[in-house]
């Protein structure tokens, strides 16, 4: 494993020992235990458009394993707005860096980058496309959540024609043989693209009701006001997807709701405390799956 | 074939294009961008042929395929032949066969590719061969099915 730019980079070895390791890294996640094993290795945080928690999460994973971060959060700072192309930015990073973290606007903005980068490129969302740490903390959960991520059925919520990180997991999901069920709206529902590779079991919905008895993650998404036209549009369909804890009586009780955040108003804030939430554990997640990877890709000898 | 020859002149030297599926010929002009280059051409469409029940044929004068317009003429119409001419007589015999991946041939759809936005930027995408054929950009993702790809 030389570069993550796609989750289907990995094969399931690869994912299975990066989501073992981070079991391992966890109390070093939490600061409760130290490690020193990436000391004196530098990541470079490239974020050519704003983020939170993929920023923050990798400079803590870096920063719990010894080792630091240089880099930039928007772009209006660096020589991109003279002009330089993203080649010629990552030629210059990666001779300053053990490892690059790109966040990306443009699709396909990672692939080109890890063809030109002589150290390890971690593809942190390229516009649409792929965000595989995202997939792999997600993974992640699923399994600590419900002590396995095989042989599970779960439900895909909201935007899901443009959610890069429900096509990914998708894919990753099906790879682990599970049964996915989509629910959306008709003009938000899962591209054909997605659907035509998938080797697992998958339906279609457009109400919650259908399927939320037989759930046992749900995996909720944003609806962005941006994808709606018409404002009155927006509003209909995003108040016919939200989930509150009414809704979820309905439910298995160890069914366990995920979603990558930020959230606004698709989860009620009175299912935070209900037992279904597993969201912000989901968050935190993303420190111990990122230190793996990063030990794994720039780490050495242990 | 002695049909065909009565229709059009042979060329002396240059390439014949054979055995295009039927209809495609004028996409193929356009593709190779060979009008307006000043060579003479010969498009000949719905031509009987005894493999398929009819082709298309393009004779272009004085002239050779480079290795893209070969790859856009496979992508075009697998299997067309290239007839190379010299001075009357077939001096090569190529088959367009698709290969597993094309560089700056084709332009991604997608106006948010990478390769669509930085500057000196190749495209590059793999061929997909299966019940219909169609390219995926190896940068993006995006699939373009064989009727919608653009050349460049």
């Amino acid at each position: 494993m030389k570069h993550v730019v796609s989750i289907s980079d990995l094969s399931k070895k690869q994912i299975l020992s990066v989501l073992k390791r981070a079991k391992e890294l966890v109390p070093v996640a939490k600061g409760k235990k130290k490690s020193k094993s990436l000391d004196g290795k530098i990541l470079a945080t490239c974020f050519f458009e704003p983020s939170t928690r993929t920023r923050l999460s990798f400079e803590t994973a870096m920063q719990r394993l010894g080792g630091t971060c240089i880099g930039f959060a928007d772009p209006s700072a660096t020589s991109h707005l003279k002009g330089e192309t993203l080649v010629d930015g990552i030629r210059m990073v990666a001779g300053y860096a053990d490892a690059v973290l790109l966040r990306h606007p443009q699709e396909g903005s990672a692939r080109l980058a890890s063809e030109n980068s002589e150290v390890p490129l971690i593809n942190g969302g390229d516009g649409a496309g792929q965000h595989p740490t995202q997939t792999l903390l997600d993974l992640f959960t699923i399994n600590e959540e419900m002590g396995k991520m095989e042989g599970l059925n779960v439900g895909m919520l909201g935007d899901l024609r443009y959610g890069r990180t429900v096509h990914s997991l998708s894919h990753a999901l099906a790879k682990f043989n599970n049964k996915l069920s989509f629910i959306s709206p008709d003009s938000l529902s899962m591209p054909s693209y997605v659907t035509d590779d998938l080797s697992c079991e998958w339906s279609s919905h457009n109400s919650i009701e259908d399927v939320l008895n037989d759930l046992d993650i749900l995996y909720v998404t944003r609806i962005q006001k941006e994808r709606f036209p018409d404002l009155e549009e927006y509003k209909k369909v995003a108040s016919a997807y939200i989930i509150d804890s009414d809704l979820l009586k309905n439910a298995k009780s160890s069914m366990r709701i995920l979603h990558p955040l930020p959230r606004v108003t698709e989860i009620s804030t009175d299912v935070d405390d209900t037992k279904h939430a597993a969201y912000f554990r989901q968050a935190f997640n993303g420190v111990p799956v990122r230190m793996a990877l990063l030990e794994q890709l720039i780490g050495g000898e242990k | 074939m002695s049909d065909n020859l009565m229709r059009v002149q042979p060329i002396r030297n240059g390439t014949v294009l054979d055995h295009i599926k039927a209809g495609r010929g004028r996409k193929v002009l356009d593709a190779l961008d060979l009008i307006d280059k000043g060579t003479t051409i010969t498009l000949l469409m719905h031509v009987p042929s005894k493999k398929n029940s009819s082709k298309d044929v393009i004779k272009i004068e004085d002239r050779e395929l480079s290795e893209s317009e070969s790859q856009k003429l496979a992508l075009l119409s697998p299997g067309a032949h290239v007839n190379i001419i010299r001075n009357f007589v077939v001096a090569e015999k190529n088959v367009a066969e698709l290969p597993e991946s094309i560089s700056n041939v084709a332009i991604c759809s997608n106006d948010n590719c990478i390769s669509n936005n930085e500057r000196g930027a190749k495209t590059k995408f793999n061929i997909i061969k299966g019940n219909s054929l169609s390219i995926q950009c190896v940068y993006c993702g995006r699939k373009i099915a064989q009727d919608n790809i653009i050349f460049i």
